[in-house]
């Protein structure tokens, strides 16, 4: 599946990301970093959602995000088809 | 399951946190240069010309060489080093306060020459680093600490569109006003950059793109009611647009 990752230690909880994710999938979390913010994060079992569209990070102002697509397997073979499901 | 990375930090910036405050469109702006850097090549050939205000420090950001010039006096820096060095790519990157007020007479002539330097210019309608005080850019109605009351048109003035008066002038090549707030206006803000970036690569003219910009921390609001002060206030007045985009015969 495709997901972010946000570097927690650089957030500084603005928000900005939020309102970028077509999917609402980014939201303000309970924890705060070294620096005192309160960091973004996509809340468990929501990952699955996200579709690699890369806005969150583009409207970062802080490069927090990188964005992971998944692609499919190059084999056509059933067990990698049977993989992808999985995770 | 194989993935691949779609998006990440540019190589030209540094993998370092910024000193700007939460939200500010500084960080986003430095980014989409990085990114244009990388794509065109620039990185190695570039020499930044640095200006005074938030963005004083981009040389710690941006992995280039840079020159850091006396405030406003950006333009007349890069008009020398373009001028000694012109196998570099030479840009400034400066606020509304550098570029429109000390530095007015600076980027004026350094436009109307023709200079080959582009100009990346953060419009965020205050003075960000020595407080929000009024900048010429600040809005009609807009409180700041040096009109607490807001920005008089009697008495001080409409606010300057620089896009449109830079654009008029002969040795421009590519002029266009952008903002950071959307997906869709930040892609465009890309674009323009580059524009700006190419026609002095290709030796045309003078680039120049202004970005509507926030500055949350005196405009006394959150990163997200900063965000959207840029297409509720600041897009009416100052229009989005390419306003010259002119081929070498046309520029001086
Ligand atoms: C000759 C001189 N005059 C005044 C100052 C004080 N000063 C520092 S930054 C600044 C304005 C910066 O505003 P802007 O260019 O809009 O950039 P921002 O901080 O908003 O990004 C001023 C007036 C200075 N450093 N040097
Ligand atoms: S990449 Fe797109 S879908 Fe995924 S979290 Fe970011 S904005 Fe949402
Ligand atoms: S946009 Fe970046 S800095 Fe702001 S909350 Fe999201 S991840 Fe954090
Ligand atoms: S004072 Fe304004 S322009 Fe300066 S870093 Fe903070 S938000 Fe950005």
């Amino acid at each position: 599946m495709s997901r972010i990752v946000i570097r927690e230690e650089r957030c500084k909880g603005c928000l900005l990301c939020t309102t970028a994710c077509p999917k609402g999938l980014i939201v303000q979390s309970e924890r705060f970093n070294k620096m005192g913010y309160k960091v973004a994060e996509v809340p468990e079992g929501r990952m699955a959602e996200c579709t690699a569209c890369a806005s969150c990070a583009k409207l970062c102002p802080d490069c927090c995000i990188t964005v992971y697509k998944s692609e499919k397997p190059a084999a056509k073979g059933k067990a990698a088809g049977g993989k992808k499901e999985k995770k | 399951m194989s993935e691949k990375i779609v998006f990440q930090k540019p190589e030209s910036v540094y993998d370092r946190a910024t000193h700007y405050c939460p939200g500010c469109h500084h960080g986003t702006i430095h980014r989409l240069v990085g990114e244009i850097l990388d794509e065109m090549k620039l990185r190695e050939k570039t020499i930044l010309v640095s200006s005074i205000g938030c963005s004083v420090f981009l040389y710690n950001y941006l992995e280039v060489d840079a020159v850091e010039a006396p405030h406003g006096r950006a333009p007349a820096v890069a008009t020398g080093v373009k001028r000694a060095r012109m196998d570099k790519f030479v840009f400034t990157y400066q606020g509304d306060g550098d570029l429109a007020s000390i530095g007015m007479a600076e980027i004026m002539h350094a436009a109307n020459r023709g200079e080959r330097i582009s100009v990346v210019f953060v419009n965020n309608t205050v003075y960000g680093m020595t407080g929000g005080q009024m900048a010429p850019t600040t809005m009609e109605g807009q409180k700041t600490t040096t009109c607490p009351s807001g920005r008089c048109p009697e008495s001080h003035g409409l606010p300057i569109r620089m896009a449109e008066i830079i654009a008029s002038l002969g040795g421009v090549a590519f002029c266009a006003r952008t903002a950071v707030d959307t997906v869709k206006n930040l892609n465009q803000t890309k674009k323009a950059i580059r524009r700006a970036f190419e026609v002095q690569t290709a030796g045309t003219g003078f680039g120049f793109v202004e970005v509507l910009s926030t500055c949350p921390t005196n405009w006394r609001m959150t990163p997200l009611k900063a965000n959207e002060r840029i297409a509720a206030e600041m897009i009416p007045y100052f229009p989005l647009g390419v306003f010259k985009d002119a081929d070498a015969e046309v520029c001086a």
